[in-house]
């Protein structure tokens, strides 16, 4: 074949970063905690046996946005709680990711017309990856937001880093 | 006790300062004069017929032309519930904190000055409860103006 061949003993094998990167990251996004309403519930059950989360790899959710890769932001984002969401986003480590869950994160829900203290979409203070519509979003439609995700990180590249802000 | 019985303890109790009962026996109310709310409280929780150990709610409402404040209270002894109410002038809502009678007020007058402003006298801790501390205004108000912004995050 190459130059390689023949080379290498059995159990070695070589493959593009990138790729091991994106496997690696891809498979174990692990959320933040971050139940804000309602959603929250539909969270814990696509958490829990049924649903089962940890097959994707996304199981540990984290108390603390340091170890957290993913931070699924579930349910009504009040002003308070938005300078809040800015802080634990800003201690996130790189890479890290947005899933809007439900309607409340994606542009306000319900409080979109008299909702004095509701921020109308989490995107108007963080960037968001993946939006999830629904009110709430059944499990399965959390799943198919974290598919999604998965399927955008593993178009990344490490030439491009970070894929939220424009790259992919 | 039946409602009306308790209206007619009340009247006999502090006569003329009750303004004004209603002792329908779904949800019976007195109107108390807002500068007695303290002996009136006081006396609904220790008397040995009333004995209304319970604040089960503390609401502020804003009717336009008043503000009324109902305190909705239950006696766990007895098994029998009254309201009270003080009505107040939307300019200068302020009255005397029942705090040291019941604890539960302590949370429930945050709340009415947080989202009515009324000033209860002698809270031990009166301060927002739900808004940011540095919002402005309080939102149930009638008159109260939407904010299109709050620390440069559009509303």
């Amino acid at each position: 074949m190459g130059v390689l061949e023949g080379k290498f003993e059995e159990n070695v094998f070589i493959t593009s970063v990138d790729w091991l990167f994106n496997w690696a990251r891809s498979n174990s996004p692990w959320p933040l905690s971050f139940g804000l309403a309602c959603c929250a519930i539909e969270m814990m059950a696509t958490g829990a046996a049924r649903y089962d989360l940890a097959r994707f790899g996304a199981e540990v959710f984290r108390g603390t946005p340091r170890q957290a890769d993913v931070m699924i932001v579930a349910g009504t984002v009040t002003m308070k709680m938005a300078t809040r969401i800015k802080r634990l986003y800003a201690q996130m480590p790189e890479p890290k990711y947005v899933i809007s869950m439900g309607s409340c994160s994606n542009n306000g829900g319900p409080y979109w017309q008299y909702g004095y203290h509701v921020l109308k979409g989490v995107d108007e203070v963080i960037p968001v990856d993946v939006y999830v519509p629904g009110c709430p979003p059944r499990p399965e439609s959390l799943l198919e937001g974290l598919i999604q995700l998965q399927k955008k990180i593993r178009q990344e590249t490490i030439a491009k880093p970070k894929g939220s802000k424009g790259a992919a | 006790m039946k409602p009306d019985e308790i209206a007619a303890l009340l009247g006999a109790q502090f006569g003329a300062r009750i303004l004004e009962s209603k002792p329908s026996p779904l949800s019976p109310w007195s109107v108390v004069d807002p500068a007695e709310i303290l002996p009136v409280c006081r006396f609904l929780r220790d008397d040995e017929r009333l004995r209304m150990d319970h604040l089960e709610c503390l609401a502020g409402v804003d009717y336009k032309d008043r503000i009324e404040v109902v305190y909705v209270l239950y006696s766990m002894t007895h098994r029998h519930r009254y309201a009270l109410k003080c009505l107040l002038p939307r300019e200068s809502a302020r009255l005397n904190s029942v705090e040291s009678i019941w604890g539960a007020a302590n949370w429930h007058e945050r709340e009415a000055y947080d989202l009515l402003g009324i000033v209860f006298e002698g809270h031990s801790d009166l301060r927002r409860i739900l808004l940011p501390d540095d919002w402005e205004g309080h939102p149930l108000r009638r008159d109260y103006k939407f904010p299109t912004s709050y620390r440069d995050m559009p509303v």
